[in-house]
């Protein structure tokens, strides 16, 4: 138990370093620009020299705020994220917490983080921040409803909710493909809501730095700043993992059902290969989707969710049981 | 003493201590943290006897739930400079004598019931059973309260929707 315990910190430090350092050469690629180069091999050792500049900063809280929540907040919010990384399936067997519940234990646990983001806000005693985590607060849990929603769309054809029977059911090929208009209706609302879920862009009004400074972390330094990028980088791995897991068959290998020298050789890539791959690839769409897309105002925002992807997410729902009874799916 | 009693004793320790400090704190946006904590604190105790599906029930609806609604109107109404008054002595004197007979009621209840200790009651309590208990129109079956609980909130919902709605008249002023 301590071991995975720590396992999951070491994961949780890796996956900020480099995820960082993604976003940041990603961002510099969209934008025709090399990103950071001058520190290590391409720039490779920058985001192990900014971990460090963020331990030595002095940890600066407000005169006024609210010391006891302001300290809480960022825990909080790491808390939460760590709490849903442990349900995560890596490879066969290599999964902390296998529960029944398996989607619904992720989504329970991640709702949990905008408190921490409301009280950062709150307990920062700045008006950016209060906006900014009231926008946040907004979002998130608007966009929890069709994150929920999509996942069931797939949990419809796979009749249960843990993760492992999820990931076993997809041996004969990945659900997107097997559910077919319903699931990639339910991809792409899965894809548009979870990257708003996370706060980022172009549903990133909750910091947006051109208006609300830096929103809900404004008057946060030193670590605890890095606790909540931190977070953000992990929520965003935790997203994508669902993603792939669900959607995309998780460790499972691509097979086709009539061709079985073709999955032989699929059998030879590792689990853990196919699953870090397939992450990697949705994180990267998000990516991209925020270095192309503008910015959304709020109220598009809430309307894009209420008005237009939570309906089509619920008669989706409809759908897809519809084609599940009558087995039209593959 | 396992560690498991260890545990359990850690975990009610902090669900009676939060609750006391949720009632006795002056700071609203304290309090409500301080009910998240309490809340919790019950969802891992619930964990601690591998009852998942409640504890996760319990962590969506009260911890991101309702205690994110309370906050998310704490935020909108209270500013951070706001401190509850101290209640009257009286009022806290009349209050504390309440909660302590309530307590002496529930204890005594307590401790003239006799427990049986089953180990294995043989309750499966597995999400397809509870999914099929849920929506089952025979015998155990919840589907009757589950739909009507269901169109209970639908109406709420149209009732605040229509409490917060502003009327066209107001919107010309």
């Amino acid at each position: 138990m301590a071991i995975a315990g720590v396992a999951f910190m070491i994961l949780f430090a890796i996956l900020g370093i480099v995820l960082v350092y993604a976003e940041r050469k990603i961002s510099a690629f969209f934008q025709l620009r090399l990103g950071p180069m001058r520190v290590g091999k391409w720039g490779t050792a920058q985001t192990i020299a900014d971990v460090i500049k963020l331990l030595l900063k002095e940890p600066h809280i407000n005169k006024d705020a609210d010391k006891f929540l302001f300290n809480l907040a960022p825990f909080v919010i790491m808390i939460s994220a760590f709490l849903a990384m442990a349900a995560l399936p890596f490879a066969k067997g290599l999964q902390a917490l296998d529960f029944d519940i398996g989607i619904f234990y992720i989504s329970a646990m991640s709702s949990i983080g905008v408190v921490g983001i409301l009280l950062a806000g709150w307990s920062s005693n700045n008006k950016y921040s209060l906006i900014g985590a009231m926008r946040a607060g907004a979002q998130i849990i608007s966009y929890e409803l069709s994150v929920g929603l999509s996942l069931l769309t797939i949990v419809v054809l796979t009749g249960s909710l843990q993760l492992s029977t999820i990931v076993e059911s997809q041996a004969d090929g990945w659900w997107i493909f097997r559910g077919h208009i319903p699931a990639a209706i339910a991809f792409l609302i899965f894809l548009i809501a979870s990257t708003a879920e996370t706060n980022r862009g172009p549903f990133d009004m909750a910091e947006a730095e051109s208006e609300l400074t830096a929103g809900f972390h404004t008057e946060y330094s030193g670590m605890k700043f890095a606790f909540f990028f931190l977070a953000e980088f992990a929520n965003m791995f935790i997203v994508a993992a669902i993603g792939a897991t669900v959607f995309l068959g998780g460790w499972m290998p691509f097979h086709i059902p009539a061709f079985a020298g073709f999955n032989e050789v699929m059998d030879f890539i590792p689990p853990i290969v196919w699953f870090f791959g397939k992450t990697s690839f949705l994180i990267f769409m998000m990516m991209w989707f925020r270095w192309t897309f503008p910015r959304l105002r709020i109220d598009q925002l809430l309307t894009l969710e209420w008005k237009y992807l939570l309906p089509i997410s619920l008669v989706n729902i409809l759908f897809m049981a519809f084609l599940s009874l009558m087995g039209w799916h593959f | 003493m396992g560690s498991e009693a260890i545990i359990f004793y850690t975990l009610s320790a902090i669900m009676i201590v939060f609750s006391l400090l949720a009632v006795t704190s002056l700071r609203l946006l304290r309090a409500a943290v301080y009910l998240l904590f309490a809340l919790g604190a019950t969802a891992a105790v619930y964990f601690m006897v591998s009852y998942y599906f409640l504890a996760a029930v319990q962590l969506i609806v009260y911890a991101g739930g309702i205690v994110v609604l309370i906050i998310f109107s704490i935020l909108l109404t209270s500013h951070i400079n706001e401190k509850l008054q101290k209640p009257d002595p009286l009022k806290m004197i009349l209050t504390g004598l309440t909660a302590i007979i309530g307590a002496g009621v529930v204890w005594l209840s307590f401790s003239e019931y006799t427990f049986i200790a089953e180990p294995s009651t043989g309750i499966i309590a597995d999400m397809t059973t509870i999914g099929e208990k849920m929506l089952g129109y025979g015998e155990h079956g919840y589907v009757l309260p589950f739909e009507v609980i269901s169109i209970l909130l639908l109406a709420a919902m149209i009732g605040a929707i229509a409490v917060a709605k502003r009327t066209k008249t107001n919107q010309d002023d």
